[in-house]
């Protein structure tokens, strides 16, 4: 898995709610065996008309907004647990998915993909909206380490929760299965206590 | 100290806790099927981690598989491919499999349950969302990611933070024509699509008593449409009848020890709740969806809401519909009964009730999809099969089918279709289709009649 300290980028606003994980990555994207080339398919049906034409109303395809910070409305992720969503996510480039809420199991499957969901007040998430319609090019800093996040433009800054274990997996880009395994005898010694 | 349901089945699988991090929490069981596991395979190949517990494990291939024809090789390439690799994944590691054509095939959250892998008392868990349905057991059960399936696949644990408590009480008596699907719908409607996110629910009072263990697992489904991962109810007679005798259930002396502390799983008196909800069951009725999330719905005779935000708008535009419109009489095309919340044996035989005698409106296309190849079997046993295809219609053979089309049961573009599945956003079942979430009764009304109807009427 990446590592992540710390990220300074413009950002790409899309500010709807209850943004789901067949939005993110339409069904019938799911048949592949590997986790490569989802980006490609990232947002689909929004980034493209039926007949694969370009949906130029859609923010993506909007030159003006560019980045690894995707600044979104309440609720990311909800729906399916398909982690293809935090793949195709991940293969377009975002490392940050900024929300005043975020669904619990996309939120994991972020997280155990290298991509820092960033939990901020809806009041913060408004300025973040606000702050990039008055320059597409602004800046926000998200550092892990002071778990801080920051408006260049109008300076303006928020803290942000995060597990301290998923923190310290982020920053050294640990996953879960190692630190499972090393956790063996006592897994098994669990299973002889209940037979 | 008090302790609730979850409380206690999940501290029954702490294996450890670990200082100011999660905690190392055991599984029973995992289910797995063709779309969400091969990437776990992989990984644990290309890391040469081998499989911990493979006997815990079993497979089922129901999300990409047509409802058709299942005799014949599959057409689509990448279909066919996805399900040869679970065939191979399995074979090569020891794992269970209900292929397509086995006799136990089917949805896996219909198929685990009738089978009695499904158990009070036990941590299950699935790379699918709706794995919360198993929680009408007093089971705890939870969708997870690929990453967690092969954590599961490593070391037959997760690493989790124990969730908040939440409880939903419906106590009354449900008018006639509501259904577990109203039930559950007029909660989500009630309490928006997050109200759950980060607690675990227990559905509770003697609305859920009184249910079948087909309408409690219909209800503990869509749990996760209110962003709980899961959804329990406390296991009693109801729920030891139906395991007791199916095949995989304890038998004998196990039986008689499993039912002894069975009988242990409810919340205690007193216990605390992070969050509690109370509703009147005379409230609910026949429930439908409007908009592009479950949280979307409505009684079927009350009109839109009106609500001025861009998201709302965005929604209606999508579905073509009006603030303050009503649905009665709106014109319907396409009805699905099916999925992992409808899909049973109950559903089929509600459909049948108000079908028997009728027939098909002319501009329906209806699919109706058994869950399992058990469920589709006793279709034809209790001669429904019959009365459905007097009607007009036709079965198709088991599988997740329109509900996430996956496979070719897709609906068209700009389409209503009136479904009993979970999940009504946008091109859920096919590109630019649009949902509408009912219950098996309503869905059954609808393709009778062509259009939505007001389905109180003809039952008061």
């Amino acid at each position: 898995m990446d590592k992540f300290t710390k990220l300074t980028s413009s950002a790409i606003p899309l500010p709807i709610e209850n943004v789901d994980t067949d939005q993110i990555i339409p069904a019938r994207f799911l048949k592949a065996t590997s986790r490569e080339g989802f980006g490609e398919n990232l947002f689909r049906d929004w980034r493209f008309h039926k007949d694969g034409s370009i949906n130029s109303d859609f923010i993506l395809n909007n030159e003006k907004y560019q980045g690894s910070i995707l600044v979104a409305g309440d609720n990311f992720g909800c729906g399916s647990s398909r982690e293809h969503a935090a793949w195709a996510i991940h293969d377009y480039g975002i490392k940050v998915v900024v929300s005043s809420f975020f669904a619990d199991i996309f939120k994991g499957n972020a997280l155990n993909n290298g991509v820092l969901p960033v939990q901020v007040a809806p009041e913060y998430l408004k300025e973040i909206f606000e702050a990039i319609e008055k320059d597409a090019k602004t800046h926000i800093e998200v550092d892990l380490e002071a778990q801080k996040i920051t408006i260049e433009s109008t300076n303006s800054s928020s803290n942000f929760e995060i597990n301290p274990y998923k923190k310290t997996c982020l920053m050294n880009g640990y996953d879960d299965i190692d630190f499972l395994i090393s956790n063996k005898t006592e897994i098994e010694a669990f299973e002889m206590s209940r037979a | 100290m008090k302790k609730t349901l979850f409380d206690k089945v999940w501290d029954a699988h702490v294996v450890k806790e670990i200082k100011d991090g999660p905690q190392i929490l055991y599984i029973d069981k995992h289910l797995i099927h063709e779309v969400t596991s091969p990437q776990a395979f992989g990984e644990l190949e290309q890391r040469g981690i081998p499989i911990f517990r493979p006997d815990q494990i079993v497979a089922t291939a129901d999300h990409n598989t047509p409802t058709v024809d299942q005799h014949l090789p599959v057409k689509d390439d990448l279909s066919r491919n996805q399900l040869a690799e679970l065939t191979k994944n399995c074979e090569k590691n020891n794992i269970t499999l209900y292929g397509l054509g086995h006799k136990y095939n089917g949805i896996v959250h219909v198929m685990a349950p009738e089978l009695g892998i499904t158990q009070p008392g036990m941590t299950m868990v699935c790379g699918d969302s709706h794995t919360s349905t198993h929680g009408a057991f007093g089971t705890i059960a939870f969708g997870i990611g690929t990453s967690q399936v092969a954590q599961v696949f490593a070391s037959q644990c997760l690493l989790l933070q124990k969730p908040k408590s939440l409880r939903v009480n419906v106590n009354g008596k449900l008018k006639p024509g509501v259904l577990p699907k109203d039930v559950i719908l007029y909660i989500i409607a009630k309490l928006g699509t997050n109200a759950g996110t980060g607690y675990f629910c227990e559905y509770a009072g003697n609305v859920f008593e009184e249910m079948s263990m087909e309408g409690r697992m219909t209800v503990c489904n869509m749990s996760i449409e209110m962003g709980a991962r899961g959804g329990m109810i406390a296991p009693d007679e109801t729920t030891f009848e139906y395991v007791k005798g199916r095949e995989f259930a304890p038998k004998g002396d196990d039986l008689e020890n499993k039912l002894a502390y069975w009988k242990t799983l409810s919340t205690d008196k007193g216990a605390v709740f992070d969050k509690e909800y109370h509703f009147d069951a005379a409230d609910i009725d026949p429930m439908i969806t409007y908009g592009t999330n479950p949280g979307m719905g409505i009684k079927i005779t009350e009109l839109i809401p009106s609500e001025n935000n861009a998201s709302f708008e965005k929604s209606l535009a999508y579905m073509n519909f009006e603030k303050g419109q009503s649905l009665i009489d709106q014109k319907v095309n396409y009805v699905f009964i099916g999925s992992c919340t409808n899909s049973r044996i109950e559903d089929f035989r509600v459909a049948a009730s108000f079908i028997k005698g009728k027939k098909k409106a002319d501009n329906v296309t209806a699919w109706f999809v058994p869950g399992s190849r058990q469920v589709a079997q006793q279709i034809v046993e209790e001669g429904l099969n019959e009365v459905f295809e007097n009607a007009g219609f036709r079965l198709r053979q088991p599988g997740c089918s329109a509900c996430l089309a996956m496979n070719d049961d897709k609906i068209p573009e700009g389409e209503y279709c009136v479904s009993t599945s979970n999940r009504n956003f946008e091109g859920r079942q096919g590109q630019g289709a649009r949902t509408i979430l009912a219950s098996p009764l309503v869905a059954a009304a609808t393709a009778i009649e062509g259009k939505i109807i007001d389905i109180t009427k003809q039952l008061n």
